[in-house]
């Protein structure tokens, strides 16, 4: 099943996929487990004449034990996933790369802060669907929306976050291996929802000073 | 308590009542059970008709839907040979309606309208419910309801395209889905629809409260009634906050307030934390009584005691506290704040707790038994085998980094079709089984059997692939998956998906077909058909106005089965065994 994971480009995502694989690995067992239980029992304690069920109300070891074992495996999934969801969202690092990006229906509006660093200055720089980032470099999102929910979703960077209207959610990735990578809208957002999609460019250090010489510098007025 | 169940049983001598009173305006609660089940059958018919048109569009995207040419611009765009296509906005309303005529008008008014209301009293000893002119109000407010919700379908703009959680800001103005009456109707809608459910809750509870047959301790009820006890306290205190969040949703598209929309200072994500504080635990009411009547047949036909009653009366009494606290794992990355997200991953990991306690003890109950694979025995098996892929599916969104990953994805949808359509396994398990006493005949095993098959397979063909789907990034809620590029690669599995959809829609023909030919035409029934011990079975087939013949005495819990007391192997609990037996009732 796992094989239809997209391939991983981000710093992160092999953590979040490591997690996959354990509750995969767990979940299937028990699926496993509790599957050829039940058709074993089915078959041999199938009805036949002259048998009588055991009469039997339970056992409270079996009880202790089958409410114990769950539990502890949960509460130690629970606490191997809150470092990762911490690194992910809660502490999000520092860097000199910012852009914003505002979704509205149906677009990705991309900003840069231009030379001087600040957004909302004559010299930013816009996009249209199109985010263009330098690999092994944190990249900080201010994710806003000027109308409904959308859902800012990288598949190839585990990455999502909602956009929502009426506040600024700071989030970040950092992609590992330059290429063109797909950023569709994952929350219904009307009816252009479907097709509401962008693109991250990542490109290698040398690569992105080049667009960004080109693309970024100040337009001559 | 006892007198005015036997109250009630003195009211079975009544004038014949006219076709209006009997069939229409019934107050007697197994009437309103049957009424609850045909209209709950109707919505089914129309919620899958629904499904397979998304479906369609999901594995053919904008290629004509044979058939459904009829209808006009611009909700479907004509094709040839007078197919349909349908737009987007047209898909959106699709999906949307689909789930929320699934949730609140086929699962709701079956597993807890139907059988509350025809089970509560029989399996407790009573004569009828407590309040029974709010019974006749409950469903005929909840018909209101039904009839306002497939009204929207015809105003202009079509119905609501929010989706069944219409989230705010989207639901909350209508520019931006360009829906107006359909949207304002769905709110509408539902309200009543709660006013209903509301009414039913109240009177399920007072009626376990009250009109218990003598004996009929709380330990000694059937995990049935356990768990219908359970949903109608969850829907009395769940209830309001919907339709208080709806009537605000109401305001800030009709009288420009803006409790949820930011450019009047008000807040989007309060809509979702209204929403699914509602939200979660109707989850659980929608499962608890799926769960309660799955334990029952699963002793009655293993002919064995339920392992661990208790276990499962308190794995369910603990569900229902746990539900209140576990809202926010549907918001992991809605932009709340993430540390409440770490707290919300906490208590999604215990409730996980109880529902396995709960597969465990059914395991339990089929060991050592003397299995009847009967077709609601089949049923229930199925149930329990979806509830165990649903369960364990929701491990994975449970685990908040995971979720970053597959939320929005069809690994949610594969997970709540397992849960919430899985559901559709103990209805039928139920219809299959009490089908005797509501209609006085018996159903058709060969064709049930048949039914099953035909269901369990499509079922799985339908949802477990929409687990790759969504371990490929696959979101939900989108119209044309070939609009990706990262998405394209699975599509045969849409295709794969979609066929078996359609299978497992026509399959329900042999459902039909079956209830319709039993309902007139079946094997006349007995009184207890499966020698069941429940007092249900007990009452006299068909069940008179009243219920039982005398008020029962209950000497016992609802699960003596094989009991050494006894030459066969079952034991009813209103069953006097003499003066032994009497004397431990006393």
């Amino acid at each position: 099943m796992l094989r239809w994971l997209p391939e991983d480009v981000s710093t992160y995502g092999h953590e979040i996929d490591s997690l996959f694989y354990l509750i995969y690995y767990i979940t299937a067992a028990t699926f496993v487990l509790v599957t050829v239980l039940m058709i074993w029992f089915l078959i041999k304690y199938r009805e036949q004449p002259g048998r009588r069920a055991v009469y039997n109300h339970g056992n409270t070891t079996l009880e202790i034990i089958w409410t114990v074992i769950p539990a502890a495996i949960l509460i130690v999934l629970s606490f191997m996933s809150v470092n990762t969801w911490a690194k992910i969202k809660r502490n999000i690092p520092a860097s000199d790369f910012e852009i914003q990006v505002t979704a509205k229906q149906f677009n990705w509006d991309v900003v840069y802060p231009g030379a001087d660093g600040k957004f909302g200055t004559p010299d930013d720089v816009k996009f249209d669907n199109d985010l263009h980032v330098p690999m092994n470099k944190v990249v900080r999102v201010h994710l806003m929306s000027s109308d409904v929910i959308h859902s800012f979703f990288i598949p190839n960077l585990r990455f999502k976050q909602d956009a929502v209207p009426g506040r600024t959610i700071l989030t970040w990735f950092e992609a590992k291996k330059a290429g063109r990578y797909e950023l569709p809208c994952a929350e219904l957002c009307g009816f252009g929802h479907s097709g509401m999609k962008g693109w991250l460019n990542v490109y290698t250090p040398e690569d992105y000073q080049k667009w960004a010489a080109e693309k970024l510098a100040p337009k001559p007025q | 308590m006892s007198e005015s169940a036997a109250a009630h049983g003195a009211h079975g001598h009544h004038p014949k009542p006219s076709f209006i009173s009997h069939y229409l305006f019934s107050l007697d609660h197994k009437m309103i059970g049957r009424q609850f089940l045909f209209v709950g059958l109707l919505m089914l018919m129309i919620g899958g008709i629904l499904a397979m048109l998304v479906r369609w569009q999901l594995a053919w995207p904008e290629s004509p839907v044979p058939g459904l040419g009829f209808i006009s611009e611009p909700y479907i765009y004509p094709g040839p040979n007078g197919g349909g296509i349908i737009p987007p906005q047209t898909y959106n309303a699709l999906f949307t309606m689909h789930a929320t005529i699934m949730i609140f008008f086929v699962v709701m008014p079956i597993m807890v309208g139907t059988f509350g209301n025809f089970l509560i009293p029989l399996m407790i000893g009573a004569g009828d419910m407590d309040f029974p002119k709010l019974n006749m109000l409950s469903f005929w407010v909840g018909a209101i309801s039904g009839i306002v919700m497939l009204s929207s379908f015809f105003v202009p703009g079509g119905p609501a395209a929010g989706g069944w959680t219409g989230y705010a800001t989207l639901s909350a103005k209508t520019q931006y889905t360009g829906v107006e009456w359909g949207q304002h109707l769905w709110i509408i809608a539902l309200m009543l629809n709660g006013v209903s459910s509301l009414m039913g809750a109240i009177n399920y509870i007072t009626t376990v409260v009250n009109m218990r047959a003598p004996g009929m301790g709380y330990f000694r009820m059937p995990l049935t009634v356990w768990s219908l006890f359970i949903t109608a306290i969850l829907l009395l205190l769940a209830l309001p906050v919907l339709t208080a969040a709806l009537a605000m949703l109401l305001f800030d598209r009709m009288a420009g307030t803006s409790f949820f929309l930011p450019e009047g200072g008000g807040e989007p994500l309060l809509w979702q934390h209204m929403f699914w504080f509602f939200g979660h635990p109707e989850v659980y009411i929608l499962v608890l009584p799926a769960m309660g009547i799955t334990s029952d047949l699963l002793s009655t036909f293993s002919r064995k005691p339920i392992f661990g009653y208790h276990a499962m009366a308190f794995s369910m009494i603990a569900i229902a506290f746990l539900s209140w606290i576990v809202w926010g794992h549907h918001m992991f990355i809605s932009g709340m704040n993430p540390l409440l997200g770490t707290a919300f991953m906490m208590t999604t990991m215990v409730i996980a707790v109880p529902s396995a306690i709960k597969v465990f003890n059914w395991l339990g109950t089929l060991w050592g038994g003397s299995i009847r694979l009967t077709v609601p025995m089949l049923f229930a098996l199925g149930f329990v085998s979806n509830f165990l892929i649903g369960g364990l599916s929701g491990i994975f969104m449970a685990s908040t980094p995971v979720d970053i990953f597959i939320h929005d994805t069809y690994f949610i949808v594969a997970h709540f079709h397992y849960v919430v359509a899985g559901i559709i396994f103990a209805l039928f398990a139920a219809v299959y089984y009490w089908f005797p006493k509501m209609f006085y005949r018996q159903m058709n095993q060969p064709l049930g059997k048949i039914h099953f098959v035909l269901t369990y397979i499509f079922f799985n063909g339908a949802f477990f692939p929409m687990h790759f789907l969504g371990v490929g990034g696959h979101m939900r809620r989108i119209y044309n998956p070939l609009q990706y590029e990262f998405i394209t690669p699975m599509h045969d599995w849409n295709v794969f998906i979609t066929w078996s959809a359609l299978i497992l829609g026509a399959s329900q023909i042999f459902f039909l077909i079956n209830f319709f030919w039993s309902l007139f035409a079946g094997k006349k029934a007995e009184r207890n058909p499966w020698q069941a011990n429940t007092l249900e079975w007990s009452a006299p087939t068909p069940p008179p106005h009243g219920n039982f013949e005398v008020t029962p005495t209950v000497y016992r819990g609802a699960y003596e089965y094989s009991s050494p007391e006894v030459q066969e192997d079952w034991l009813p609990q209103d069953k006097d065994l003499g003066s032994r037996a009497a004397a431990k009732a006393h």
